[in-house]
């Protein structure tokens, strides 16, 4: 329902993964046809394009934690100027998350498919890495829970559970004890509802839209003694979704 | 021993035994991010992107130096030439992983260029291809402020922008500092 409008006020700049280069592609040949000026882009004589770097070469690769944390206290700091209040500010914090979530969605298979194929080779696997696209909901909250968190924090989530209400069957909760991003991030008394993990939020809203499935995602702090930084996400499906679920599960799909 | 090889040193040991890491395509996709909201957000007016960039730098640099000389534990640079091999070799080691080439001094030692062979904040990009991006945005404007912010909060008021960006279609990544001044202390008004 909102997906394509989201996807079509997609960044102009690809930042993660294959996916990337193929929506610029198509927003470029919109602008071409508009401007009729631009002659492609040009590239470095010693073919140092993104084209030319294999994917997997900034897998394991680290930056200082503190590099992070600057940056993304200026990119709150900066949405902070710009809106009217904590919502507001999330749903921002929100849509900056949403286009990286899409993009690593097709890292996530990429790097997945490759790793599975060795392994299966070797042994039978136990992985939690589904080899293909979820087409259940609980396959694609183990992609988020294990492999996507640990792409972006080292390290799986902390816990994933189902609402155990009757009434709201479509909604998920997976669990950050001490989120990464939240580490230096302090909150003003006044606006304690918020919670920048919203960042965090949005990249799964993006894989799971990737996914095709319809979702809203949002942060909530639920700290405890031991876990004062304690963050649940909360996923509700869509009704599509939850349909579809219906269908599979008669149909024996897993 | 020359003060570039002790700089390599030290930032070598820091990175390994000082700096918490975290995944560099972390860094690299928010950073991401953040360029993108502001290409939208200014309408693809890439100029003032620029200056939002360097403008989010210098506030990270004002506070990042801080962090550099708790880590570092380095004492004050003898002259600018120094100030270059801390900066290419112990700064950005320590906070991105690499190190810059120091070189194109100026004869009056106030001017040099770092060429960057990596950078981390472009893995994965490539700017949109709209005819201007690739004439006037200059991705990786942050790190211009951050220098000057940085070097502002150590005495030295500096200027630097980048001349070349593989991003561009150039071969390098090139980017140009100069000393402005040294900036004299200067005692508040109210105090003897």
């Amino acid at each position: 329902m909102t997906q394509p409008a989201r996807h079509a006020a997609m960044l102009s700049i690809s930042n993660g993964g294959p996916n990337a280069v193929a929506v610029d592609k198509q927003q470029s040949q919109h602008i071409h046809t508009q401007s009729q000026s631009s002659q492609g882009l040009r590239v470095p004589s010693n073919r140092k394009t993104i084209y030319d770097r294999h994917l997997n070469r900034s897998r394991s690769a680290e930056l200082s934690r503190a590099s992070f944390a600057f940056l993304f206290a200026e990119m709150v700091t900066y949405a902070q100027r710009r809106v009217t209040g904590i919502q507001d500010l999330e749903r921002r914090l929100n849509e900056q998350g949403y286009p990286l979530g899409l993009r690593l969605l097709d890292l996530l298979y990429y790097r997945t498919m490759a790793s599975s194929t060795s392994s299966s080779l070797s042994s039978s696997s136990t992985s939690a890495a589904p080899p293909n696209r979820p087409l259940r909901i609980l396959p694609l909250l183990h992609l988020i829970h294990g492999p996507l968190w640990r792409l972006l924090f080292n390290r799986p989530a902390d816990a994933l559970e189902h609402s155990v209400s009757p009434e709201t069957p479509n909604e998920y909760m997976i669990t950050d004890n001490d989120p990464l991003v939240n580490t230096y991030i302090s909150v003003p008394k006044e606006m304690s509802m918020l919670n920048c993990a919203a960042f965090v939020a949005g990249i799964i809203e993006g894989v799971c839209d990737g996914c095709g499935f319809e979702a809203k995602v949002t942060a909530h702090n639920q700290p405890t003694e031991m876990w004062p930084g304690r963050t649940i996400f909360l996923l509700r499906f869509g009704e599509s979704v939850m349909e579809r679920e219906k269908v599979l599960e008669r149909a024996g799909v897993k | 021993m020359s003060s570039a090889t002790k700089a390599s040193r030290i930032g070598e040991e820091l990175w390994k035994t000082r700096v918490d890491k975290v995944n560099a395509e972390l860094v690299t996709l928010t950073y991401g991010t953040i360029v993108a909201q502001l290409c939208q957000d200014y309408d693809g007016n890439y100029q003032e992107v620029n200056k939002q960039l360097e403008k989010m730098g210098y506030n990270i640099g004002m506070r990042l130096i801080e962090d550099f000389l708790a880590k570092s534990n380095v004492g004050r640079c003898a002259n600018f030439r120094e100030t270059a091999d801390m900066i290419s070799k112990v700064g950005f080691r320590i906070f991105l992983n690499i190190a810059p080439t120091v070189t194109n001094w100026t004869s009056d030692n106030n001017q040099f260029s770092l060429i960057f062979d990596e950078n981390p904040l472009a893995d994965f990009v490539e700017l949109p291809d709209d005819g201007r991006a690739q004439d006037e945005l200059w991705f990786s404007n942050i790190l211009c402020g951050v220098l000057r912010g940085a070097l502002e909060m150590v005495q030295m008021q500096i200027e630097a922008h980048f001349v070349s960006d593989v991003l561009r279609g150039d071969d390098t990544t090139e980017m140009r500092v100069s000393l402005v001044r040294y900036i004299e202390d200067e005692m508040p008004p109210d105090e003897e």
